[in-house]
């Protein structure tokens, strides 16, 4: 998009000059408070909405030179409710761009399904009507229609807008792993900075007056606000957000405090240390305790402290390790394998260490040198991502 | 006499089911009166209604339209136009149609206009073309209000193409015009039995047609 504005024909800006490269095969979030401008920047991209001025570009070309529908049909536009066709069975509602560009029925009823089954939807719901669906399987079916013929392009307005917490977050994942698998192009509206810094590759944060106030990836969005409005929209705890973005991988984590619930008396003896975490035969977390309270060959699992709940290094962030670390009695977080077997433990003051470290480095790309080799010393146990 | 006793008596005699003043032969003009009514009457409304009602223009033409055609007295009509162009189908049918269109019209017209309009914008950013987002979108949608105003329309037309005895016409409307003439009230009431029937066939009619023709995602069962 260069410079492009937006005048209603009642005088009003929606859109000022916004200037924005939106990267192939990627999410790019649009996002702001209400009335910012982000629906008609989207209904731009399938001119929905035409520009007052400015030129948007695809790969290179200008929009206007392709037949609307041509361009729109290239498109998958998921709108903000669904706004699925009420008289259309669920499978017919999805299966409607494949039918519109020549496509058999069977072929498109077949398509449909697999696309019910991408989004999560049962089987047994295709021969419903839109009305026997809730708000969130509606909003799946926007999604799997919008994706049935396969569109490179995806538009998607607030299409998370009205379902619960819980399956918006199912919702969420289900999109990042549809981007994944797929490798679309989708520009993505949300008023949800969560929501945007969760999915998006690129956000771009638009204040109101339609005028773009910072485009970055959201990691940068986090560690260098462009502006104290930017600042003011990612909310009072951007620097434990930011902690998502780095890997808990490069923790060094000890096993020297942890024993197992056979341990001898020389073992219980060893550590210097305020609380010991038992393990069971496997490996598996039971509870800390004093070492005092500890008698060789007969350690009672009852009276032991809650350990937590653990992390995996390689797959959680140093946010989720450091939400253990807090929430653990001793202060110390448990790091486990997939398995769930203790890979070692790791102190509040290490993961702020590391905190450091990683802020410090300035963004993802860097905190990953925290990871480099080490030399596997006594008791230390280094685990990788 | 009672009036049950009228139209039993009417009903009884044989005499009434046979030949050109037959009853199967007024029935059968009768619904031809009101077939060709109510399908050109349709074939102005329903297109005018739909395309007003989809491109949300025209809105106040329409509501016009229909406020001076409903004006018009349909007998004032008929005996304006016979004046002026003698006996015929034409003087019955340009009153049957000024009293069908209104209600095919502003219904029709309403219920596009009333469609939810987030599928039409989904619609269209699928790159639906227009005729298909009006055909294939709305009007499933909108159907069940554009079959009430039909049924509407059909009904008055109905009662109304009896009229047509006026200007020598057959229909049902003979037996009543006939039967005021002749004083013979066992022929008016039998007359107008026969219009309720008919009215409530169409009712029938049209209940049929909706269950036929609404998708159960826009009757909600
Ligand atoms: N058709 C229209 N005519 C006039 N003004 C409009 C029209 N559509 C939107 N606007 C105005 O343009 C501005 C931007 O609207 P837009 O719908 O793009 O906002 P948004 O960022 O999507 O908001 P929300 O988060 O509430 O959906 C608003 O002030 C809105 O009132
Ligand atoms: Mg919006």
């Amino acid at each position: 998009m260069e410079s492009v504005t937006k005048r209603y024909p009642d005088g009003t800006v929606a859109v000022d000059r916004l200037s924005l490269e939106i990267p192939d095969r990627s999410i790019t979030v649009l996002v702001g408070p209400s009335g910012c401008g982000k629906t008609t920047t989207l209904r731009m991209i399938n001119r929905m909405v035409e520009p007052t001025e400015g030129t948007i570009l695809l790969d290179g070309a200008d929009l206007q030179r392709q037949p609307v529908t041509t361009l729109r049909r290239s498109m998958g536009y998921v709108i903000q409710n669904a706004g699925l066709f009420q008289h259309r069975t669920i499978i017919d509602n999805i299966a409607t761009v494949p039918r519109m560009i020549g496509w058999g029925k069977q072929k498109s009823r077949e398509r449909a399904a697999e696309l019910m089954e991408r989004v999560g939807l049962d089987a047994s719901l295709g021969k419903r009507y839109p009305y026997q669906l809730s708000g969130g399987q509606q909003q799946r079916v926007g999604v799997a229609r919008a994706l049935a013929a396969d569109p490179p392009v995806l538009l998607m307005d607030e299409p998370f807008s009205a379902v619960d917490p819980v399956v918006r977050k199912g919702l969420q994942d289900e999109l990042l792993r549809i981007q994944e698998e797929l490798g679309k192009t989708i520009v993505f509206v949300t008023h949800d900075i969560d929501e945007a810094i969760k999915l998006g590759t690129m956000v771009a944060v638009m204040r109101t007056g339609g005028r773009l106030a910072q485009f970055a990836p959201p990691a940068e969005l986090l560690s260098n606000p462009a502006d104290d409005f930017v600042e003011d929209f990612l909310g009072a705890d951007r620097g434990i957000r930011r902690l998502s973005f780095f890997p808990s991988a490069g923790l060094e984590l000890t096993s020297d405090r942890v024993v197992g619930v056979d341990a001898t008396a020389e073992q219980l003896a060893a550590p210097d240390a305020p609380h010991l975490l038992v393990t069971d035969a496997e490996g598996r977390p039971l509870g800390w305790a004093e070492p005092r309270a500890l008698t060789a060959g007969d350690i009672a699992v009852e009276g032991l402290l809650s350990y937590g709940r653990p992390f995996v290094p390689g797959t959680d962030s140093l946010r989720a390790a450091l939400d253990c670390a807090v929430l653990s009695p001793t202060g110390w977080a448990v790091a486990v394998d997939a398995d769930g077997r203790v890979a070692g433990v790791v102190s509040q003051q290490t993961i702020g260490e590391a905190i450091r470290t990683a802020h410090g480095a300035g963004d993802t790309g860097d905190a990953q040198a925290g990871d480099a080799p080490q030399a596997e010393s006594a008791g230390v146990t280094k685990v990788g991502p | 006499m009672n009036v049950l006793s009228f139209v039993n008596a009417f009903f009884s005699d044989s005499a009434h089911w046979h030949g050109y003043d037959g009853i199967p032969q007024r029935l059968l003009e009768h619904v031809q009166y009101t077939l060709m009514a109510l399908g050109l009457a349709a074939a102005i409304g329903l297109p005018l209604g739909l395309l007003t009602g989809h491109t949300g223009r025209g809105g106040n033409a329409v509501a016009f339209v229909a406020t001076a055609a409903r004006a018009l007295p349909s007998f004032g009509l008929l005996v304006l136009i016979a004046v002026v162009v003698g006996i015929g189908l034409l003087p019955v049918m340009v009153p049957l149609v000024v009293l069908a269109v209104p209600p095919i019209l502003v219904t029709t017209y309403e219920a596009v206009r009333s469609v939810d309009p987030s599928p039409v914008d989904a619609a269209r950013g699928m790159g639906m073309h227009e005729t298909s987002i009006l055909l294939r979108v709305e009007l499933p949608v909108a159907l069940p209000l554009v079959l009430s105003g039909l049924r509407s329309a059909a009904i008055q037309v109905v009662s109304t193409a009896t009229i047509a005895a006026y200007v020598s016409l057959g229909g049902i409307g003979r037996y009543i015009i006939d039967g005021l003439y002749q004083r013979d009230y066992e022929k008016v009431v039998g007359g107008a039995t026969l219009v309720a029937l008919l009215a409530l066939v169409t009712l029938a009619v049209f209940w049929a047609a909706e269950r036929l023709a609404v998708s159960p995602g826009v009757r909600r069962r």
